[in-house]
C-alpha cells in the first residue's frame, strides 16, 4: 500500500505497523517522534499503530538549530 | 573589609537554576566537533535545537544532535524556528516532546516574514495560549514592543525573549530603552533573543538587566567560533557583573579623578 513519508510517496507492507516502518528504514533506537496524519504516536504505540493507505506520515529527529 | 552588594542571585528558568546566563543555539557550524567546542567554551547550559524531518536512506551511523549535545548534559530547548503559522508552531512542539521523551520546555518563535525573520505576534499570542494550555513551558521569542512582552508574560510565558534585532543579522541591540523597559515590567527571565554580532552587544544587553541572552549566528558565524564563544562568556558575566554593579550616572560635562586641593601650581 501507498503511504506518503516525509512528504514522498512511499511504499509499505499492507497493514504495516509504524514500529516495522521504522525498521525498515533502519531507524530502530534512533531518537525519532512519528507523527501520523498531524497527530502524534507515541512511541509506546508504535508496535500497535497499523498504518492505513494513504497516511501522511512524518519522521523527525533533533538537528542544530537557534 | 571592603563595602560589597549582595551577591547576584542566579538564573531560574522553570525551577532549574543555571550558572550560565548565556544560552546558545546549535546551528550554522561547520562541523559537530566545532559545535561541541563552542558551546564548550561558552558555558552555556541550555541549548536550543530544531526538529525537522530525518533524512531517510543516509548513512543511519551518522551522529546526530543529541549525540553532541546530550539531554543528560544540557538543558535542552527546542525551538519552532521556520514556523509561519500557531498551527505549525504547535505541531513542532509536540514532535519535540515526543522526541525527548516528555520534556515540556519549548522556544516559541512564530516568524511572519522571510526577509526580516520578525516575529508574526498574533500567530505568537495564539500558539502561546495553545501551548500553555497542553501543559507546555514556553520561552516565547518576540519583538522588543514592552505591551506584547507584558501579554506573554501575563499569558503564562516563564521566560520573555525579545530580539535585539533581527535574528542572523549580527546588527546589535538596536532599541535599548525597550528592552531596558520590558526588563522593568517583568517579573519572569527577560533574555534577549537574537540581533547579537559581537561581545560587546552582549555586554550591554546585561547592563540593561536582561537576565540572560541567547545567540547563535554571532559565534557560529564568527571566523573562530570557539574563541567567540569564550569571549561572549566572559562579556555575559561582564555585563552582568556591571549591572549588578550599579554603573555610574552619565555626566554632560567632565568630573576630575585627581582631587583639585593641594595643587602646587
Amino acid at each position: 500500500m501507498k503511504i506518503v513519508l516525509n512528504g514522498e510517496n512511499t511504499e509499505v507492507s499492507e497493514g504495516a505497523s509504524i514500529q516495522a516502518l521504522v525498521d525498515q528504514l533502519e531507524l530502530t533506537g534512533r531518537r525519532i517522534a512519528v507523527e501520523v496524519n498531524e497527530e502524534i504516536v507515541p512511541r509506546s504505540e508504535h508496535a500497535a499503530h497499523q498504518l492505513s493507505p494513504g497516511d501522511q506520515v512524518e519522521v523527525v529527529h533533533a538537528i542544530g538549530g537557534g | 573589609m571592603t563595602h560589597k552588594t549582595p551577591q547576584d542571585t542566579p538564573l531560574t528558568i522553570d525551577g532549574t537554576t543555571y550558572r550560565s546566563r548565556l544560552l546558545v543555539g546549535t546551528g550554522k557550524y561547520a562541523s559537530w566537533e566545532q559545535a561541541k567546542d563552542a558551546i564548550e567554551a561558552s558555558g552555556a547550559e541550555m541549548v536550543t535545537m530544531a526538529v525537522r524531518r530525518t533524512n531517510l536512506g543516509q548513512n543511519p551511523d551518522e551522529p546526530s544532535l543529541l549525540d553532541i549535545v546530550s539531554p543528560e548534559k544540557y538543558t535542552l530547548l527546542p525551538n519552532t524556528a521556520g514556523c509561519y503559522s500557531a498551527k505549525d508552531a504547535v505541531r513542532t512542539c509536540k514532535l519535540a516532546r515526543e522526541l525527548l521523551d516528555g520534556h515540556n520546555l519549548v522556544k516559541l518563535e512564530v516568524l511572519g516574514d522571510e526577509k526580516t525573520l520578525y516575529p508574526d505576534v498574533t500567530e505568537t499570542l495564539k500558539a502561546a495560549e495553545q501551548l500553555i494550555d497542553d501543559g507546555f513551558r514556553v520561552m516565547v521569542y518576540t519583538n522588543d514592543d514592552p505591551l506584547i512582552a507584558l501579554k506573554l508574560e501575563r499569558m503564562g510565558c516563564i521566560a520573555v525573549m525579545p530580539l535585539g534585532a533581527p535574528i542572523g543579522s549580527g546588527l546589535g541591540i538596536q532599541n535599548r530603552y525597550n528592552i531596558r523597559t520590558i526588563v522593568e515590567n517583568a517579573s519572569v527571565p527577560i533574555l534577549v533573543d537574537a540581533g547579537v554580532g559581537t561581545a560587546s552587544d552582549a555586554s550591554l544587553a546585561m547592563e540593561l538587566g536582561c537576565d540572560g541572552v541567547l545567540m547563535n549566528t554571532a559565534i557560529a558565524e564568527a571566523k573562530d567560533p570557539v574563541r567567540m564563544a569564550g569571549a561572549m562568556r566572559k562579556a555575559i558575566e561582564a555585563g552582568r557583573e556591571a549591572y549588578t554593579a550599579g554603573r555610574m550616572p552619565k555626566r554632560a560635562y567632565a568630573s576630575a579623578s585627581s582631587p583639585l586641593d593641594g595643587t602646587f601650581f
